[in-house]
């Protein structure tokens, strides 16, 4: 395989792993609201994704800098062209971030309520977002010959990209639910459960919509004609929906959160694949589009990002795995009283 | 105006406040972890209760340094892809290596470090500090790196229309990048230093906790000694490299207009660009702007007048931040050789605790002033040399990039009121109320 192409598929599978993390804690916030009835709810909750949110949201700088190193004409014309809609992700993820860090700071009920509301935002509005913008991706964006986006916000809030957004809050609501299952404890645990239970066949239902409307609106399943065996990835997709079922009958929370970690990441490549190798269509002109061959760094940026991503990544893995363990037991009451924690 | 000037006023706006967080994690993580290993090696409860406090001091500054620094990443995307694709293939790398390699790092066991009191050894949380400081400097020093070569291009060459890589090796060991890193994080322990001694001294001056600060003082006078030295040793080094480079920025710096030896530093002066000349001139020093440049009395120093005027940078800003860091420069060793005399007896120089607190905005003032400098200061470019910063904006219409520079004042206006309330609001309880805050 060509060098650009590795590297659109490991562009690829750091999204993938962007989203299977952070879309956890992403669920868990905009659940927030819902779920959290009483404070110990609330620190409860915010305990659950607390010591993991901040490495998750890692994935998502480094998705964005390896494709800056490695495909930066994408990268340029990605950005500038998503421009309102990343800021928007960007503000919300401020405001996220910093609310943990706030929010218990000051013990007056003003001072939380604005923590609280920006907790939800902070979550709600990026989870919605990313999956609007690979929407559009996946459709096509208006750019001409020299990447120059024809469109505005609202161009972007299309059918089939809002579709795609409500697919990706579905994911990480299920998500977040299926984590809180394994964290807490008590009511707030028997609640996340039967939430997972009801968004099951929401998750579902959304999910068959999108595969459907996917072959009216964009030409993804091109390369899976091409290559029937490609199919087995949205086979993947579809064995692990029915796992997150399968398990969550048989209270095996953490297989179902794997099952629903599996969705995700399988459910990007379902995209992934059926791009390749356009990293940016253009739906004025085919020849506009960024591809991985276009859009590429060097051969000896792409060989040095190689080497770095290969010793490294890894590493995180190992290490995020490790904390993973470390803080997947249930929030204990004397976690809560611990001072320096949020 | 223009899309370049909104975006240049976006970045500066979200860079500057960024940067109002992130010197201080750089310096504090280390002294917080010094303070838990002295703790585990002791069993000295002073040592733990410093840092929990220093700690939580610490982690508000972390959380607004985080989110702050995610819009910077993508900021290169969205306000200046014509720079990121032409420059991408060099730059591009860095970022995407500060990322996983240290960011990762960082990020990942901060969490372990806030939520695993109770779940580590002491030893083993102790290291995990340990870890978030060390790679929070790499993470500094990959970002160096990267400013380094916007201002000093080296291992690339044009290909395509685009910088393209070369040699690796020559832009993570480009001189430029790595005398900023010396200037830089030592300017990071110095902003820390005076941040603890400023707020132990406030606790000193009202008598309280008096070992707890006491103790916090004498760590950060002997930081804040050191590295304000560092500091001026190699802040001297990387103006001699300057002059080698960017003759531009080092005339502006002095506003320095005819071309000659034994050329002089005044210590005021009034720019007027449009004769170029100065209108005032106070305090002339005959021949020391050829030491300061060339470390040599004799030596020529280009003049502004010798440099076209589309690449002159802007002369006023970029004198005046020089000014106001040199003079801050000098005073921060002055004040702590002043603290090394008067350490035994620090309770009754009442006087000396009052100039420590009101010394904390300082090394912060420097600071920023240090970043003007450089960016202005590197100006009309965006790439030294290479690629001017009115040819790098995306091509967006301005009215997108008026309504997220609004949105950037907004959302870091309350952001900062909302950070600098709880760092001065804890700092004030000092540590006893640090355990009962929820």
């Amino acid at each position: 395989m060509e060098l650009q192409s590795v590297w659109f598929f490991l562009w690829g599978l750091l999204w993938a792993v962007f989203f299977m993390t952070d879309g956890f804690d992403l669920g868990i916030g905009s659940l927030y609201p819902f779920l959290g009835r009483s404070e110990r709810d609330k620190n409860m909750m915010i305990h659950a994704m607390g010591p993991l949110w901040d490495g998750n949201e890692v994935w998502l700088i480094t998705a964005g800098g390896v494709t800056f190193a490695a495909f930066p004409l994408f990268y340029a014309v990605m950005f500038s062209s998503l421009y309102s809609a990343l800021m928007l992700i960007l503000f919300a993820l401020i405001l996220r971030g910093v609310s943990f860090e706030f929010r218990n700071k000051v013990n007056r009920p003003a001072w939380k309520r604005v923590w609280d509301v920006c907790i939800f935002v902070g979550s709600f509005v990026p989870a919605l977002l990313f999956g609007v913008a690979f929407g559009n991706i996946f459709k096509g964006i208006p750019i001409d010959q020299d990447g120059v986006y024809l469109g505005n916000l609202f161009t972007l809030l299309n059918p089939y990209g809002l579709l795609a957004g409500v697919l990706f809050v579905c994911l990480f609501l299920m998500h977040g639910a299926l984590w809180l299952t394994i964290r807490t404890d008590g009511d707030l645990a028997g609640r996340a459960e039967r939430l997972a239970g009801l968004l099951w066949p929401v998750l579902t239902g959304v999910a068959v919509v999108f595969l459907v409307a996917t072959y009216i609106f964009t030409a993804l399943y091109d390369n899976y004609l091409a290559r029937p065996v490609l199919f087995l990835v949205p086979a993947i997709s579809v064995a692990a929906i029915v796992g997150i079922k399968y398990f969550l009958m048989q209270k095996a929370f953490f297989r179902a959160w794997f099952a629903s970690a599996a969705t995700i990441v399988s459910c990007t490549f379902f995209g992934v694949i059926g791009l390749f190798p356009n990293l940016f269509p253009s739906s004025v002109k085919a020849e506009y589009s960024l591809t991985a061959f276009n859009a590429s760094s060097s051969p000896l940026t792409l060989k040095i990002m190689l080497i770095v991503v290969l010793l490294f990544v890894p590493a995180v893995l190992a290490y995020q795995v490790w904390a993973y363990r470390l803080f997947s037991v249930k929030v204990t009451d004397e976690d809560l009283a611990h001072e320096e924690m949020y | 105006m223009d899309v370049v000037m909104l975006s240049r006023l976006q970045f500066a706006a979200a860079t500057m406040f960024h940067f109002l967080f992130v010197p201080l994690t750089l310096g504090l993580s280390v002294l917080v972890a010094y303070m838990e290993t002295r703790y585990v090696r002791t069993g000295d409860e002073t040592y733990l209760r410093m840092t929990k406090f220093w700690g939580k001091l610490f982690l508000i500054n972390f959380a607004l340094g985080v989110v702050t620094g995610i819009t910077l990443e993508f900021q290169f995307g969205t306000n200046w892809s014509r720079y990121s694709a032409y420059v991408g293939d060099v730059f591009g790398s860095l970022l995407a290596i500060e990322a996983s390699v240290a960011f990762f790092l960082e990020s990942t066991f901060i969490g372990i470090w806030i939520f695993g009191w109770n779940k580590l050894s002491k030893k083993a949380h102790a290291t995990v500090m340990w870890l978030v400081a060390g790679a929070g400097n790499l993470s500094a020093v990959w970002i160096l790196l990267a400013n380094g070569w916007m201002q000093h291009p080296v291992g690339f060459t044009i290909r395509d229309g685009r910088a393209e890589l070369t040699d690796f090796l020559a832009v993570i060991t480009n001189k430029f990048g790595l005398l900023e890193i010396a200037h830089t994080i030592p300017s990071a322990f110095l902003l820390a230093a005076f941040f603890m001694m400023g707020i132990s001294a406030w606790h000193l001056l009202k008598k309280q906790h008096v070992t707890f600060f006491t103790r916090s003082f004498n760590i950060g006078l002997v930081v804040g000694l050191v590295s304000s030295i560092v500091v001026a040793v190699t802040g001297d080094m990387h103006a001699v490299h300057v002059t080698e480079t960017q003759p531009a920025k080092l005339a502006a710096m002095e506003s320095h207009w005819e071309t000659r030896t034994r050329a002089p530093i005044v210590m005021f002066a009034v720019p007027d660009e449009e004769n170029e000349r100065n209108r005032v001139e106070i305090g002339r020093i005959p021949g020391a702007l050829s030491l300061l440049g060339h470390h040599d009395i004799n030596a020529a120093v280009t003049g502004l007048k010798d440099i076209p005027r589309d690449e002159r940078p802007p002369v006023l800003p970029t004198f005046v931040s020089f000014r106001t860091m040199v003079a801050l420069g000098t005073l921060f060793p002055l004040l702590t050789i002043v603290g090394l005399f008067l350490r035994k007896r620090l309770l009754e120089s009442r006087w000396y605790l009052w100039v420590m607190l009101l010394a904390i905005p300082l090394p912060y003032l420097a600071i920023e002033m240090g970043w003007v400098l450089a960016e202005v200061g590197r100006q009309p470019w965006i790439v030294h040399g290479l690629l001017k910063t009115a040819n790098a904006a995306s091509p967006v219409a301005a009215s997108q990039v008026m309504t997220s520079l609004v949105g950037f004042i907004l959302v870091y206006g309350l952001l900062g009121i909302a950070g600098f309330y709880l760092i001065a609001d804890f700092a004030r309880k000092g540590p006893e109320t640090a355990t009962e805050n929820r």
